[in-house]
């Protein structure tokens, strides 16, 4: 096998990345620096489209969504309800008799639906044992690496209102 | 080739050789950063998009240096 490549017999990359191992050259360390450094281009590249594509993405506004009446939820009770798409499930608390907590119903680690233990007094992931708490949807134990999206209600007489997600 | 000293050519190699190494180096950090930011990204937080885009431009210039410095290196070795 040759060890120095005929020029202008094949595009260098075709003689160096042959499919046919007969085919195959020595790569320099030299072009291999090369690839490397272009390989290094790349990331930087990607690194940049990234911050190009955060600086021009749209922040959503969300909709307000009237999610539930005070009077149908007793106290340590549940409902479960969808924001702000009818795909985003949301499950709703309420912790004491004047205050209401919801949550993404989605786990953070592989997306289970998490429900409330009123036993525990904490959200709980049944595939893995992820638990949140139900203050604030911190990770309280488990595999989960984030806390659960929150959702911000708004009371307007005896109706409450999903206004945004905070933490999606 | 044949006339090169040996030593200023194993000198020589050693230098390429470690040039590459750093440039491995460097690179396998960028791979990660790039990861990291992008999956930081897709959970919602922009805070670290910046730093990333800094500094793994900062380590491809690194391997910009070094890819010069073995081109470098290389000829000065093959011109001895």
């Amino acid at each position: 096998m040759p060890l120095f490549r005929n020029p202008g017999r094949e595009p260098l990359w075709k003689d160096e990345f042959s499919v046919f191992t007969s085919d195959e050259r020595y790569v320099t360390r030299r072009q291999f620096t090369k690839f490397l450094t272009l390989a290094s281009l790349g990331m930087f590249v990607g690194n940049l489209w990234i911050l190009v594509k955060s600086l021009f993405a749209k922040t959503s506004a969300f909709p307000i969504v009237e999610v539930a009446d005070i009077n149908e939820i007793p106290v340590r009770g549940v409902k479960l309800f969808t924001y702000p798409t009818s795909q985003d499930h949301c499950i709703m608390i309420r912790t004491a008799e004047e205050e209401y907590v919801a949550y993404r119903q989605k786990c953070t680690h592989l997306s289970c639906a998490v429900y409330y233990s009123a036993k525990n007094d904490r959200l709980e992931c049944p595939c893995h044992q992820g638990f949140f708490s139900v203050k604030d949807g911190s990770v309280l134990q488990g595999p989960p690496p984030r806390p659960l999206p929150q959702i911000t209600l708004e009371r307007e007489g005896t109706k409450l209102h999903a206004i945004a997600v905070k933490g999606g | 080739m044949a006339n090169l000293e040996p030593s200023k050519q194993r000198r020589g190699l050693v230098a390429i050789d470690g040039a590459m190494a750093l440039i491995v180096i460097l690179l396998v950090v960028q791979i990660w950063l790039l990861s990291a930011t992008l999956e930081t990204v897709l959970t919602g937080h922009s805070g670290a998009v910046v730093p990333a885009a800094i500094f793994s431009g900062l380590m491809f210039s690194g391997c910009l240096a070094l890819d010069f410095f073995v081109t470098r290196v290389d000829q000065e070795s093959r011109k001895s």
